[in-house]
């Protein structure tokens, strides 16, 4: 066990190094800082001034070194726009993200479990057979059309919930949250639904293969042949079963609902990392866009981390085969 | 409910050969269209799938008005609902945009690039992912341990996230965003034709070309890729309808097609700041479009997977 977490910490490690490596070099490369930094009417002792300061006269490596360096102070320099530590900007705009997303995640439970298991029961109800069709739109639908349409219908036209924003949000342990105020949880609702269609989809079809592979299981003939009630036979002899693989796929997801939290924040105007690098790029505030990137990496490493060790504890198969290798 | 179907077919077979011995022959092919159109939808999906590719190709020619030449759009016919007439006297069945442009027209056009962006860059991807996949699979050992961690890490990070951190760092453009989601995309095509690479190459066959001392190329792309083939197929339609919705999402967010390359994504991007005003129709009708696009390329992928898998045939 040990061995394996150390192995695959290095690999996480050798990750973060080569990602960083690859942002410096796209911007350092792709790009020319230099011109973000002077106005145009600057002259050449002007510009060499500017090159000098930044270290750009510098070869590449000693380049790379220092900027590894400041990042690892948590210095990866001032916005353009904003004029405050990007490091700082996006780290205050991480709590709106990750909200997003544990409510994304949440519906992603609420509705596509019992979706899920109600499908793998009784696949040849009707009823059954619309979620599963549902369930094809749901992969299909594109997310950001999806939500122009709920702003279209909520907003719009019914005018029901708000369609930007967070609302009204209240401090818990000095973190802003906005699911606590009535105006808030409106607020969240549509966007967390967007952004969990696609989960809601993944989870009903998880759901329903695992129960129709574990309805003919012999544990659960002999928990009926005991004359257990069907309630206790599905919620306790089959519900353990299958969430299983459901949680961790879901836990595998979390990162992507805050990757795709970008479209959604995009949409409904919620002031999150992803809508903060959207307009970012839109402004070519490069320090923001660096931080951004840098910190994304980082903590996908971390979850994918998490989430490999703990498969791991769940199958021991999986780290058996990684020490062996 | 298969296998009558398939008895059926076989008895027709059977009753051709006796009356044309010519007609009736059970070619691969021919029992691929026959497996195929089994299921309804599917061949539903097919039409519509051929009818959109059809509309990309030929927009020019079939559209009502070219939405980006200056002279033949006015201003004044701008934001018009669906349905109204034209000052020249035809009609804007799905209205028009905020410039004055007609929307099926804009929306013909933009199905243009955005099936060519994702068909493009599918092709691309398979390319480089295929001969990838293939190279890890034959050669073993230390070759595919590397290439396959690569895979692995690669697809640990969420598509749209690499895309934009590409896009974020190259800018705009088509060029980039192919290129973008070419190096998004090969990953799931080298870790399919691995797959079944390593199952082809302890068969037989490979033995044999072998021991007739071929050159590994040969081997490669002549012998094992050919029998690589049908899962390559079924991953490469539901990729191609991934990279379309993903494309249309990047340009949505501002960070893929320039303004120039009007693509789905970015009429619908356009149509947004009208929508909440009450004119839906500009973002509506271009997603609708996207929408009917991934739809069937994806059930096309899905029946694809199930006819072309051979543990599902008798």
């Amino acid at each position: 066990m040990t061995v394996f977490i150390i192995r695959r910490l290095m690999q996480s490690i050798l990750v973060v190094f080569i990602m960083s490596f690859l942002v410096f070099s796209g911007v350092n490369l792709v790009g020319d800082p230099v011109e973000m930094m002077v106005h145009d009417e600057a002259d050449q002792a002007e510009r060499e001034r500017v090159i000098k300061a930044m270290g750009l006269d510098k070869p590449w490596y000693i380049q790379y070194a220092r900027f590894v360096g400041n990042a690892a102070h948590g210095d990866l320099g001032k916005s353009f726009v904003y004029g405050e530590e990007s490091l700082g900007i996006i780290v205050q705009r991480m709590p709106a993200t990750f909200e997003l997303a544990l409510a994304a995640l949440l519906l992603a439970i609420i509705f596509g479990i019992p979706l899920g298991v109600f499908t793998g029961l009784k696949p040849e109800l009707r009823a059954s057979k619309v979620i599963m069709a549902g369930s094809i739109l749901g992969f299909s639908l594109p997310t950001f059309w999806v939500g122009l349409m709920f702003i279209m219908v909520f907003a719009v036209m019914l005018g029901w919930l708000p369609s930007t924003g967070r609302g009204e949000t209240i401090g818990v342990f000095g973190i802003d949250v906005s699911f606590l105020t009535k105006d808030g949880l409106s607020h969240l609702f549509l966007p967390a639904l967007n952004l969990a269609l696609f989960k809601i989809s993944l989870v009903i079809r998880l759901a329903r293969a695992g129960t129709r592979e574990v309805v003919h299981q012999d544990y659960i003939k002999f928990a009926r042949a005991k004359g257990l009630s069907t309630k206790r036979v599905i919620f306790v002899h089959l519900m353990k079963n299958i969430l299983i693989p459901v949680v961790t796929v879901l836990g595998l997801e979390f990162g992507g609902l805050i990757a795709f939290s970008v479209v959604t924040e995009t949409v409904f105007a919620w002031p999150g990392m992803g809508k903060l690098i959207i307009d970012s790029i839109q402004n070519l505030d490069r320090p923001v866009i660096v931080a951004y990137l840098m910190i994304i990496v980082l903590v996908f490493v971390i979850i994918n981390l998490i989430v490999d060790v703990l498969y791991s504890i769940l199958d021991p198969r999986v780290r058996l085969q990684d020490v062996r290798a | 409910m298969n296998d009558t179907t398939k008895s059926k077919t076989r008895v027709d077979v059977a009753e051709n050969l006796t009356k044309n011995p010519d007609a009736g022959v059970d070619t691969p092919f021919r029992r691929f269209i026959s497996d195929y159109s089994d299921n309804k939808i599917a061949t539903v999906a097919a039409v519509v799938l051929g009818a959109i590719i059809f509309i990309a190709i030929f927009a020019p020619f079939i559209s009502p008005q070219n939405p980006y030449d200056l002279a033949q759009v006015s201003i004044l016919d701008s934001k018009l609902v669906p349905g109204t007439k034209s000052l020249d006297g035809w009609t804007f069945w799905l209205g028009t945009d905020g410039a004055g442009r007609d929307l099926v027209s804009a929306m013909f056009y933009g199905l243009r690039i955005s099936l060519g962006v994702g068909i493009m860059s599918g092709i691309i991807a398979m390319c480089i992912g295929a001969s990838v996949g293939l190279a890890a699979a034959y050669f073993g050992g230390r070759t595919d341990n590397l290439i396959m961690r690569i895979v692995d890490i690669q697809l640990s990070f969420p598509a749209i996230l690499v895309a934009l951190i590409l896009l974020a760092l190259l800018g705009k453009g088509v060029d980039k965003i192919t290129i973008a989601l070419v190096i998004v995309q090969w990953a799931y095509y080298a870790r399919t034709v691995r797959g079944s690479a390593l199952v082809e190459r302890n068969k037989e066959y490979i033995e044999a070309a072998t021991c007739l001392a071929l050159g590994h190329n040969r081997i490669v792309f002549r012998h094992m890729l050919p029998n690589c083939l049908p899962p390559l197929i079924v991953v490469g339609t539901i990729q191609t309808a991934h990279a379309i919705s993903l494309e249309a999402t990047l340009s949505f967010l501002g960070v893929g097609l320039p303004v120039s390359e009007p693509s789905l994504g970015l009429l619908i991007s356009n149509g947004f700041d009208y929508m909440l005003s009450g004119m839906y129709w500009i973002s509506f009708f271009p997603g609708v479009a996207l929408l009917i696009t991934i739809v069937s390329i994806n059930l096309v992928g899905d029946q694809l997977r199930d006819v072309l898998n051979p543990r599902l045939q008798r």
